[in-house]
């Protein structure tokens, strides 16, 4: 029985942009139907290697393929849906022509009920006939997301889906990738929103200076950050300390005559650590 | 539906709802106009020209000067759209971010190229030969006399239009849409002082200016099939008529024989094999 290759598998990845070197080797996979989180600063690579993985853009060497065909041919591009960082559609097209004329260039035979779903799950049901030059940007950043989903890709690449997008709009994208999870597709997700990667996504992906720093579970890049217990005299900090810690030091606290009042087991976020391993500050 | 047919249908569509084709046509039954009227004009003035007894037909003479410089007015016009239409296509589509979720559909960069390419040409082609044939039919109405050649005029004014639209989605691929349309303008303005520079060669009868025009338009045909478009509608004008003819601003007509038609096969599978080597190679 043959394998099942990964939705996206790069290897060895290398892109120079003149005396720029984008990226230094970067090797990384995306399981099917796993929801990947991309991380990283401006300028480490991110778009790159996502442009290279949708054909954009010509890696210098390495390879990237998509269900196992290489990154940009026939097959690869059928596989999967984009939504650019920076991207536009034309201002003259209503959202069900976009798509309309996407599925043609797709392939997709999902006719009229394809649209309809899709505009449905991006929050645009009501506003099929509405010229793009009409919408608002987070509007525009749905369409672009419906627009990425047509054809039923097995992966999807999303580029900063989230970055025009209000609280609610966020909210429906985050619902829209775990439904998608639930479909089986595989997404690499590009954000710089944090919060939300360390919510929806299985695992992360860090990137800085064109190579990979880190990767895991969300969890598993989350650490013991100590423990804080509130007393009478304020806020005691045990940096050193772990949950299984905590009986001994109230024990002690409350032999020394203190009152305790709270006690809260400090975790690293993904943004502690983000900023710890790719010096944000 | 193939992917080019599909690209090539949003081009168009594209340009009905900009109201690209609106503006193209009020300026062109405006120019059409303006047109009529000086036919007009110079019909009521014609005798002028010439006498039955001098052997020069003044209606020959005048009729086939103002449709030169229709012609002249028409390539202009035809180069402009073929340029508007053509000149972003990508890599000014691509910096306003419009090309890439169209790129990375399974329908492949020369796909892409060859939809854009059919859709402005197409145009370009239909409505050169269109606004030359309205000129010939205008002509005719004021001044009795028509083109020893119909057919070939119009389509060598067509071709010439289609290699300017080639070039032009050519430099779209290598040059921002400023700098596309200023290099297609500039090399539009190159053939045309070609053809100047042939006229004064042969007035001055320079062998060296004659070969700098004939060279310059080996390199830009879209010239050579003007020239020779020029030369087709007076092509079984001989005798003192000719000589009129020849005095006039686009005397200098050339005409560049059979060998044109392969060259020109040629020079747009050059560009075209050149434009998708860039293409593939250009990092969006």
């Amino acid at each position: 029985m043959s394998a099942v290759p990964d939705a996206l598998s790069v290897h060895d990845l290398r892109k120079r942009y003149g005396a720029n070197e984008a990226l230094k080797g970067v090797d990384l996979t995306v399981g099917e139907g796993e929801l990947v989180g991309l991380l990283g600063p401006n300028g480490a690579g991110k778009s790159s290697l996502v442009k290279i993985a949708c054909g954009l853009v010509r890696p210098t060497s390495g390879a990237a393929a998509v269900l196992g065909a290489p990154a940009g041919s026939h097959a690869a591009n059928t596989a999967l849906g984009y939504l650019a960082e920076l991207f536009r559609f034309p201002d003259w097209l209503s959202a069900d022509e976009l798509l309309h004329m996407h599925q043609k260039l797709a392939g997709s035979r999902g006719g009229a009920a394809e649209r309809r779903e899709l505009l449905e799950l991006v929050a645009l049901g009501d506003v099929p006939d509405r010229r793009v030059g009409h919408m608002s940007k987070g509007m525009q950043q749905r369409l672009g997301i419906a627009q990425a989903m047509i054809g039923d890709p097995k992966l999807l690449l999303l580029d900063e889906p989230t970055s025009a997008l209000d609280p609610a709009g966020r909210r429906t994208v985050r619902e829209l990738l775990e439904t998608l999870r639930g479909r089986g597709v595989a997404v690499l997700l590009n954000s710089h929103l944090l919060s939300e990667v360390e919510l929806v996504c299985d695992r992360v992906i860090m990137i800085a200076r064109g190579e990979v720093v880190a990767a895991g579970t969300p969890a598993e890049l989350s650490h013991a950050g100590g423990v804080e217990i509130t007393t009478g005299r304020g806020v005691r900090q045990f940096a050193q300390a772990a949950r299984e810690d905590v009986p001994r030091l109230v024990r002690e606290l409350v032999e020394a005559g203190e009152d305790v009042y709270e006690v809260r087991v400090v975790r690293s976020s993904l943004e502690d650590t983000y900023l710890e391993l790719v010096g944000g500050r | 539906m193939s992917g080019a047919a599909i690209v090539a249908g949003f081009a168009l569509r594209e340009s009905v709802r900009r109201r690209v084709f609106v503006v193209v046509a009020l300026l062109t039954v405006a120019f059409l106009a303006l047109y009529g009227l000086g036919v007009w004009r110079v019909s009521r003035e014609v005798t002028e020209f010439g006498d039955f007894e001098s052997g020069v037909d003044p209606d020959t003479v005048a009729g086939a000067t103002l449709l030169g410089l229709s012609m002249f007015a028409t390539l202009f016009l035809g180069a402009i759209l073929a340029v508007f239409l053509t000149l972003n296509a990508v890599r000014g589509d691509a910096e306003r971010g419009l090309l890439q979720p169209l790129v990375v559909r399974p329908l492949g960069r020369g796909t892409f190229l060859l939809g854009r390419y059919a859709a402005a040409a197409g145009v370009c082609m239909a409505y050169t030969v269109l606004v030359f044939l309205a000129s010939v039919v205008i002509t005719n109405l004021f001044i009795d006399w028509w083109p020893d050649r119909l057919l070939v005029p119009a389509l060598q004014m067509a071709i010439a239009v289609a290699i300017l639209a080639a070039l032009a989605l050519g430099g779209s691929v290598l040059l921002s849409s400023t700098a596309n349309g200023i290099a297609i303008f500039m090399l539009f303005g190159a053939g045309l002082t070609a053809g100047l520079l042939g006229q004064i060669g042969e007035a001055l009868n320079s062998d060296t200016l004659q070969d700098v025009s004939q060279i310059t338009s080996w390199i830009l045909p879209f010239e050579a099939h003007y020239q020779n478009a020029l030369s087709e509608i007076t092509a079984d004008t001989f005798g003192f008529n000719r000589y009129a003819i020849n005095l006039g601003p686009f005397g200098g007509a050339q005409e560049f024989g059979a060998s044109l038609w392969p060259y020109t096969s040629l020079y747009l599978t050059a560009i075209a094999s050149t434009s998708l080597w860039a293409f593939r190679r250009r990092d969006l």
